[in-house]
């Protein structure tokens, strides 16, 4: 009897009938490669943390046994040599590969509506988008097609469509997790990120995936990421409660939400105060520089010289590089390297990039403030809105990138966040967003984990 | 009208390490096209460089050589731009704040003497890869195996002030990085590469002209035929009252021209920014000091101490000092007991497989006390080259030198008599003739005879015959 075979061909029925109801929240996989997975499994020791765990994987971190695409035409059919260390470290403890998820092109969004492969629909309402950029990892969650899944962060794509899709979503603190395997977009913001049902699930993915790697300079050799069993209550918590993240105009089904959370950590006995995080409004504009700067390099290696998809061409190298990315890249990738090279052009760098960057500075240094003043978490919505509907901001690249403007702050200060369930708003989930100092995932998870329990049958009544 | 030249070079050496910039890869050369690669050289999606720190302590060694401040935190940066050979589409380097700067080198010029030539910079970065245009026809391939090899790039001042000048520099830098154990420095193998800056001025005048920048010069002498050819060019120019325009230009070694690129070759904006995938570089004072300590005696030093310590000509010391392994040679040669001027004379002279120093020395002590000729000891050196006991190898070949005067008398004995008529002329006051009697008789003793006994008892035969 093979346990991890029998989790295999549910997980495979699970998937099948997301596929079937056409959700398109998977690019990639097999009951042959779940098979193969499960006897994989079947021969390691049983006292794996994650022994048996399907997780599905989004498709722009790279794996041996299915193909990576980051959803472009460029890298159709792209098989990479190597894994990433957050595959290999999932594997280890005992995960199953279950399959690649849909994304935004190159992560490059927040509805999952830019994949070259057709977009993601949310699992409770077809005509509405999961979020993005990680929409197929935050759909099949939903779902409930598997228990966990890995997304990935660069300004907020995990917190946004977990929002969305009323699930748990954490990014990690910057250099946490290796980023070795994960198809870089803004290397100086890209985190690998978790998506789960629960609170705790989400906590012991994080835990097996997080911690130094060797081939990532970037990582860090940080104090061991230590989970914390949730205290029964919050006293002794001072929650910050920013006010540039709740706006006159706040959506009111959100603003009662938050309410709701915020009366219930009170209950808690958390101390709740009032913050002010000034420059949050330069977020959005910066991250609109930084990321598309850092991603016009990154994606300069898809030339179609070497891998991926190469366009016929008759005339010179440039000809084909044109024709390849001209081709190959989608609409919103081919917008963010033109902003890209421009923001780093000679003359424009010091008024862009050079600008971008000082405002990302303040922003790390508003929370820093915040914290040093005695705040242990803040708290927010993680959205401005619930799930909005497909197609509604693809003519309006600012209005779109206007949906990640809670989640980006922290992304831009490399610090540890999460989006997790507090409520609904005409029928369509919500998520408050949890903010914590460099390194403190145990206190953030622990907190969220409280407030989990305190909030689900509030959650479950509406 | 006097024009002055002013030139400045940008030299990429490879660092000498076993293994790439940002990767475990060999860095070997020769090797089957696309063989020393891993996902990071070849920019596979998801690879991420990791510095070497092998890479990184040459370059500080490097830098601490040219006398240079090394930065305690200096910053990897992107330098984007297209070329099939660069597999990211951009190269890893350095660019506002480098590795190092504000260094010195000394050359000795035939125009201006001892000069000191400041060195502007030292950066890190890390290599392309190549194209080979002859493998396919009618295609162009792609060999990745030197793409992130670990350069520095070192950058002169505009302090030269000759093509000769320039070419001096190059073979005071290469020397310098040889001793520090830094780079090979083989042109041929593409580990010294060189770019030339040249500009002309009016004979007295500070404000620089406007500057040429010379690529694809493969070797020290078309370096100076290059920066020659333009020299030229732009005294003509101006000679004419005519501008120099600022273009890049390719040296032809065919024709000995140089002619400017295709202006889309150059046009870059290469959009430099900070490495995210990359910290800081931070070296610790300490490290610093700790890799400054490996560095070995360099060059000049080496020269003055072999000159004044021994009490060789400057010509002699320079020679010997022009590669660490042959100064340390001489020393051991010296150390092992041979006169400084003799061993100096046989270090320098004699090519071929050297003997252990031990050997030498013996060897040498052998002519000074006169049981072998310079000549046999010459014909003895190559037998020595492995080791061995040079009065065995003597005695072997048959080249002990004979003091014995019976048989010095019988070798002159047989020569006079073998010569009557130069024997005549010798009498008749023809003194010169001795040079011919005495090889006569070496030659007759193949070489044996002790020549310092030969001519007395010649000289006294003669007369009395």
């Amino acid at each position: 009897m093979s346990g991890a075979g029998a989790v295999a061909r549910a997980v495979a029925e699970r998937l099948a009938a997301a596929d079937v109801a056409r959700l398109n929240a998977t690019l990639a996989w097999s009951e042959a490669a779940l098979a193969a997975e499960a006897a994989r499994v079947d021969a390691l020791p049983d006292d794996g943390v994650l022994h048996q765990w399907p997780v599905a994987i989004k498709d722009n971190i790279v794996t041996t046994d299915l193909p990576t695409t980051c959803g472009s035409r460029i890298l159709q059919g792209y098989r990479s040599p190597f894994n990433a260390t957050v595959v290999e470290r999932l594997r280890a403890a005992g995960a199953m590969v279950a399959c690649k998820t849909n994304l935004d092109e190159f992560a490059m969004g927040s509805s999952t509506e830019h994949s070259a492969f057709g977009r993601v629909l949310h699992p409770q309402d077809p005509s509405r988008v999961p979020g993005g950029s990680s929409g197929g990892s935050a759909a099949l969650v939903a779902a409930g097609a598997v228990a966990a899944a890995l997304g990935s962060e660069t300004g907020g794509s995990v917190r946004q469509p977990a929002s969305f899709c009323g699930v748990v979503g954490v990014k990690p603190t910057y250099g946490r997790v290796s980023r070795y395997g994960l198809v870089a977009f803004g290397s100086s913001l890209d985190c690998v990120s978790v998506f789960a049902r629960t609170v705790a699930i989400a906590g012991q993915l994080l835990e097996v995936i997080a911690g130094p790697d060797s081939r990532d300079a970037t990582s860090v050799a940080a104090p061991k990421l230590a989970l914390q069993p949730p205290g029964a209550s919050l006293a002794g918590t001072t929650i910050g409660i920013p006010r540039e993240y709740f706006p006159a105009d706040l959506d009111p089904g959100i603003q009662a939400a938050c309410n709701r959370a915020m009366d219930r950590m009170r209950d808690l006995g958390a101390r709740l105060i009032e913050v002010s995080l000034p420059h949050t409004s330069l977020a959005v504009p910066a991250y609109y520089i930084v990321a598309p700067a850092e991603a016009a390099a990154n994606l300069a290696r898809f030339d179609g010289a070497r891998y991926g998809v190469r366009a016929e061409s008759s005339g010179d190298v440039r000809a084909l590089y044109r024709a390849t990315r001209g081709r190959g890249f989608g609409a919103e990738v081919r917008r963010r390297i033109l902003v890209g090279t421009y923001v780093l052009s000679a003359g424009y760098h010091e008024a862009y990039y050079g600008r971008a960057q000082a405002a990302r500075r303040r922003i790390t240094g508003d929370f820093s403030a915040a914290f040093a003043a005695g705040v242990d978490l803040l708290f927010t919505p993680t959205t401005p809105t619930t799930a909005f509907r497909a197609g509604e901001k693809t003519a309006d690249p600012v209005a779109m990138y206007l949906a990640d403007v809670f989640v980006c702050p922290a992304s831009l200060a490399g610090l540890p966040a999460m989006s997790f369930p507090i409520g609904r708003s005409e029928g369509l989930p919500i998520g408050g967003q949890l903010i914590a100092p460099p390194f403190a995932e145990g206190v953030m998870l622990a907190a969220a984990a409280r407030l989990e329990a305190a909030l689900d049958p509030v959650a479950e009544a509406r | 009208m006097s024009w002055e030249t002013v030139i400045g070079l940008e030299v990429h050496v490879q660092l000498d390490t076993r293994s790439k910039m940002f990767c475990g890869c060999s860095t070997g050369f020769g090797n089957p096209p696309n063989t020393n690669v891993c996902p990071v050289c070849l920019g596979l999606p998801g690879a991420l460089p990791v510095p070497n720190a092998g890479a990184v302590r040459l370059g500080v060694r490097a830098a601490l050589a040219l006398e240079c401040t090394v930065q305690p935190r200096s910053i990897f940066a992107r330098k984007n731009y297209f070329y099939p050979d660069l597999p990211k589409g951009y190269q890893i380097s350095q660019y506002d704040r480098p590795l190092a700067s504000g260094g010195r080198l000394e050359i000795e010029s035939s125009d201006r003497g001892t000069v000191p030539v400041s060195i502007v910079r030292l950066h890190l970065e890390e290599d392309a890869g190549k194209l080979l245009h002859d493998r396919i026809p009618g295609k162009t391939a792609i060999d990745l195996n030197r793409a992130g090899t670990p350069l520095a790039e070192i950058v002169s001042g505009p302090d030269l002030r000759s093509p000769a000048e320039a070419r001096e520099y190059l073979n005071a830098l290469k020397q310098i990085l040889r001793y520090a154990g830094v780079s090979e420095c083989n042109m041929e193998q593409g580990s010294l590469r060189v770019d030339g800056n040249i500009s002309l001025r009016r004979k007295g005048e500070s404000a620089l002209g406007t500057r040429t920048e010379i690529k694809n010069l493969n070797s020290f002498a078309n370096v100076e035929r290059a920066l020659s050819a333009e020299r030229d060019r732009q005294e003509a120019l101006l000679a004419r009252g005519e501008t120099v325009e600022q273009v890049t230009l390719l040296f032809h070694p065919g024709s000995g021209q140089v002619r400017p690129m295709r202006s889309k070759e150059e046009s870059h904006d290469y959009r430099y920014f900070d490495d995210p995938d990359l910290p800081p570089l931070l070296l610790a004072p300490a490290t610093i000091a700790a890799i400054g300590e490996e560095l070995p005696e360099l060059p000049a030093a080496k020269r003055s101490r072999l000159r004044d310590g021994y009490g060789l000509s400057a010509y002699d010391a320079g020679v010997l000092a022009a590669e660490r392994s042959t100064a340390d040679y001489f020393e051991a040669v010296c150390a092992a007991g041979a006169e400084p001027k003799a061993a100096a004379n046989w270090v320098i002279n004699e090519t071929g497989a050297v003997p252990p120093a031990g050997v030498l020395a013996e060897l040498i002590g052998l002519v000074e006390d006169g049981t072998l000729s310079h000549q046999a000891a010459r014909r003895i050196y190559p037998e020595l080259a492995g080791g061995g006991s040079p009065r065995d190898a003597a005695e072997r070949l048959g080249l002990l030198q004979v003091r014995d005067t019976d048989a010095l008398a019988a070798w002159v004995d047989a020569v006079i008599a073998g010569h009557p008529a130069e024997a005549a002329r010798y009498r008749a006051g023809e003194l010169k003739l001795m040079a011919f009697f005495t090889g006569q008789v070496m030659k007759q003793s193949r070489g044996q005879a002790d020549p310092r006994r030969v001519q007395p008892m010649l000289a006294r035969r003669l007369e009395d015959g």
